[in-house]
């Protein structure tokens, strides 16, 4: 008997394993509670030297998107986000790796259709509908308060 | 002369020989089980070149050197030569094979490019129209990554049913005489699509390919798959081989234990992190001209079935939402004493 389109497609989500979601929702919960927290000794370091809270939470964001950067250099950054998933991609560390890592790739291709045009391949899309659910949501906000 | 037989095979009644064949592969792949088969493996996977698909160009030259010396023939007594690869406008095969000059034609079948172009070789062969052939395919896993998915330093998560993109090639010299392995029958497949559109499941939507080019086979040629010492299917990988034994069942063929899978065979799943296999054109290619040809020139395999697997998107069509149409071709190896 003959499989049809329909039944094999069926077969196929049977036989074919899933991601192990539990595994990385522990793994990014743990890695990605680390990397919050190094960011918070950072601040905290900042804060004790002397520097206000608003300079230091900067300080802060500015030392892991230094240290994603320079571990994505170093292609060490892949092999950590292989475990901890959500846990590196959602901080900031995912952002600077996502423009790091297409830089570095495609450099072969030139500094300015190459490395320019790539650096937001991934990036971009975050950027766009990020900044685009910002305004709207400034536009309610403004909205409300003149109804007050 | 080649003739037909039944719907879909071609028979080469004069049985091109394979001369002399190499496989040349990364360092990742020369860790696996099939380490001590390959001519080189190379542990910088950059072979010294400046990018990727250099690389992978330097892969393929690398090959079709080594085949040609172990042929003991020269470039110039080479009539055509059958290649392609996984990039842009194949410019892994190009570029790697530009110093050489011979004819080219250049063959687009995603990863079921060993299969075609050694078909088309043997045709070509056993027709007349060509003394010496070669058939040359390769693919780089950076290369591949950069092309088809994220940059590599990307630090994001594979699924377990994704496949590894081989760093390997491999070529194949065919003509007349010697006491080689030849070749008996080809089957060129039909486009096959069931609607898979996971591009993270390509054995699954390649899987049917090889099922309708195996039944084909069989059914022109009227044998049964335990007629022959080894039937190996491209890079279906784990999810891909057990859907198309299934597939195979449903048709009437039970495989048996002589059925394996080039995905499968040259990583070792268990602690090489490929997850469901490997894949790209190098995989089957490299698996045939290393493993297989060398088991059946010592005569531990004398009748073999290779039925490399392509799936035939790119990545516009994945985006614009496509399925996956996938393709299968089929060689019949014999060695004779």
């Amino acid at each position: 008997m003959e499989v049809t389109s329909q039944e094999y497609r069926k077969l196929s989500e049977k036989v074919s394993p899933r991601s192990p979601v539990l595994k990385n929702c522990i793994f990014a919960f743990l890695i990605g509670g680390l990397i919050c927290a190094i960011g918070q000794v950072v601040t905290n370091l900042a804060m004790e030297s002397g520097i206000e809270l608003d300079n230091a939470r900067l300080i802060g964001s500015a030392t892991l998107i230094a240290a994603s950067a320079i571990l994505t250099a170093l292609d060490v950054f892949d092999s950590i986000a292989k475990h901890a998933g959500a846990g590196t991609i959602v901080p900031i560390t995912g952002f600077a790796n996502s423009i790091v890592a297409p830089a570095i790739e495609f450099k072969t291709e030139g500094l300015v259709l190459g490395l320019a045009a790539n650096m937001f391949k991934i990036a971009g899309p975050v950027l766009v509908y990020g900044i685009t659910a910002s305004i709207i949501y400034g536009l309610i906000l403004n909205l409300l308060n003149m109804l007050k | 002369m080649p003739e037909r037989k039944g719907q879909y095979t071609v028979t080469l009644s004069g049985r091109p020989t394979i001369l002399g064949y190499s496989a040349v592969v990364g360092k990742k792949e020369g860790e696996g089980p099939l380490g001590r088969y390959f001519d080189m493996v190379f542990e910088d996977t950059t072979l010294g070149e400046k990018t990727w698909e250099k690389a992978e160009s330097a892969l393929q030259r690398e090959a079709f050197t080594r085949a040609l010396n172990k042929a003991g023939i020269s470039p110039s007594q080479v009539n055509y030569m059958f290649a392609g690869d996984l990039l842009n406008q194949s410019i892994a095969s190009t570029f790697g094979l530009r110093e050489f000059g011979v004819p080219l034609m250049g063959q687009f079948g995603a990863c079921s490019t060993m299969a075609q172009t050694l078909a088309l070789a043997a045709i070509f062969v056993d027709s007349g129209a060509a003394d010496i052939c070669a058939a040359i395919t390769s693919s780089h896993f950076c290369a591949a990554e950069r092309q088809f998915r994220f940059p590599l330093g990307y630090g994001g998560q594979r699924p377990p049913t994704s496949q590894w993109t081989a760093t390997a090639a491999g070529a194949v010299i065919v003509g007349f005489g010697g006491n080689g392995v030849k070749i008996a029958d080809v089957t060129v497949g039909y486009i096959t699509d069931f609607g898979i559109n996971d591009t993270n499941n390509m054995g699954a939507a390649m899987a049917p390919a090889a099922a309708e080019t195996l039944n084909a086979y069989l059914i022109d040629t009227g044998t049964r798959p335990d007629d022959y010492d080894l039937i190996v299917t491209g890079d279906l990988g784990a999810i891909g081989s057990e859907l198309f034994r299934e597939i195979m069942e449903r048709k009437s063929f039970q495989l048996g234990a002589n059925y394996s899978d080039c995905g499968m065979m040259l990583y070792d799943r268990s602690r090489q992190d490929v997850h469901a296999g490997g894949s790209g054109c190098g995989c089957s290619a490299s698996v045939l001209c290393s493993y297989i040809l060398s088991k059946m020139t010592s005569g531990e395999l004398k009748n073999v079935l290779f039925i490399a697997t392509g799936a035939l998107m790119s990545p516009t069509s994945s985006q614009q939402g496509e399925s996956i149409p996938g393709i299968a071709h089929l060689c019949h190896l014999v060695k004779t004493e």
